[in-house]
């Protein structure tokens, strides 16, 4: 027995096996429906670590990603997907889907928040990717009321180090849940906009939305 | 990986490579592979149990892979024996075939005659074969794979692929 025959024999069944184009798209899309089933599935029954979805708002699409105890990262567009899905692969664990109700209470606070309707966060949060010093640093921030401000200054003397304002810019600059932890109240002294991780612009428009710009002044 | 009944086959040691990509990536890059792979071994009625459960044993396991691990491999013959399962469970139910196909859809209205009676055929052939033939033309996988997904020697993989399309040309042919 030809041990290649069986490789390449066989051209009418072979063919009959493969199916044809239309049959191919037809079984392509069935897989992909599958797919989505049982990731909502895998995310219901509690076996993810991670689930995670795109959510559209007036800032681009959002990609948000919870874990058991909460919201754990929000990205703007600019960042790479696979790189912050790798990044959550790596620091929590591979065990992550793409699943929409684990989602849905983010989807809808921020909703609210970027109709104007909600001031305050009350989803829970998963603050397991702040280390210890930007943690207090970001622990400040989160308690600068909507549509006020504060410099890096004031930010970094009430987390505790005065002398640290470049510091807590960095911290800042890290902030895995961006929006709902409020780096964007944080300006320079001189009351100048300041760095942004999802760009400037993007800082100016959420200063407006809580109509501190001008207070800020 | 010993706590388990339906233990996940260990993964086959790969190449250094990069680290194991977050889960839905994985899915997304192997369900068309392991969806036709399971449509054509066990039919359209069995196949989204069938790949539900492969990819829910490849999860509980994911976490312990090593970087490099050739995934489509190790997923496919999870899928392998997950098949191997539900024509278990069929021999068990002794139910005749011609029922089997009746069931599970694929007879009903829009395929044709002769494709009807080329799966049946597929579906009727000894598992080592069936999953060869599928593996190979279905999923387009080398045959190298192929023996890592049924647990066999390239040469037996070989083997059985020639055998089963023996089979499945007298079939069609006649």
């Amino acid at each position: 027995m030809s041990a290649a025959a069986g490789g390449r024999d066989g051209g009418t069944l072979e063919r009959a096996l493969r199916g044809d184009a239309h049959e191919q798209r037809r079984q392509r899309e069935a897989a992909a429906q599958a797919a989505r089933r049982l990731s909502e599935r895998i995310a219901a029954d509690g076996l993810a670590e991670v689930s995670y979805a795109t959510l559209d708002s007036p800032l681009g699409p959002l990609l948000a990603a919870v874990t058991p105890r909460g919201l754990v990262r929000l990205a703007y567009p600019d960042e790479h997907a696979d790189a912050v899905l790798e990044r959550l692969a790596r620091l929590i664990s591979p065990r992550i889907v793409e699943a929409s109700a684990p989602l849905d209470r983010v989807r809808r606070e921020l909703d609210e928040y970027f109709a104007g309707r909600r001031r305050t966060f009350e989803l829970a949060q998963d603050w397991r990717l702040i280390g210890p010093f930007a943690k207090r640093v970001l622990g400040v921030t989160y308690e600068i009321p909507y549509g006020g401000v504060l410099s890096y200054a004031q930010v970094a003397a009430e987390a505790g180090s005065p002398r640290a304002s470049r510091a807590a810019g960095n911290a800042l600059g890290s902030n895995p849940i961006p929006i709902v932890i409020p780096c964007h109240r944080v300006l320079r002294s001189g009351g100048a906009l300041g760095g942004y991780g999802g760009g400037p612009q993007r800082k100016r428009w959420l200063l407006e939305l809580e109509g501190a710009l001008h207070r800020g002044r | 990986m010993k706590q388990r009944p339906p233990a996940p086959p260990p993964v086959p040691p790969g190449p250094p490579g990069p680290p194991v990509p977050p889960f839905q990536r994985f899915l997304d890059a192997h369900r068309d592979t392991v969806w036709r792979f399971l449509v054509s071994s066990v039919g359209p009625g069995d196949a989204e149990d069938c790949f539900q459960e492969t990819f829910i044993a490849a999860l509980r396991a994911y976490p312990r892979l090593r970087p490099g691990s050739n995934l489509r491999a190790w997923v496919l013959t999870i899928a392998h024996r997950k098949s191997l399962d539900v024509h278990r469970a069929r021999a068990r139910r002794a139910l005749p075939v011609a029922d089997v196909q009746a069931l599970d859809g694929r007879s009903a209205g829009t395929s044709s005659a002769p494709d009807e009676t080329l799966w049946g055929a597929v579906e009727e052939l000894p598992a080592r074969q069936r999953s060869a033939v599928v593996l190979r033309y279905v999923a387009d996988l080398p045959h190298s794979e192929i023996a890592q997904a049924i647990g066999c020697s390239e040469e037996a993989a070989r083997r059985s692929l020639h055998e089963g399309l023996v089979k499945l040309r007298k079939v069609v042919s006649a």
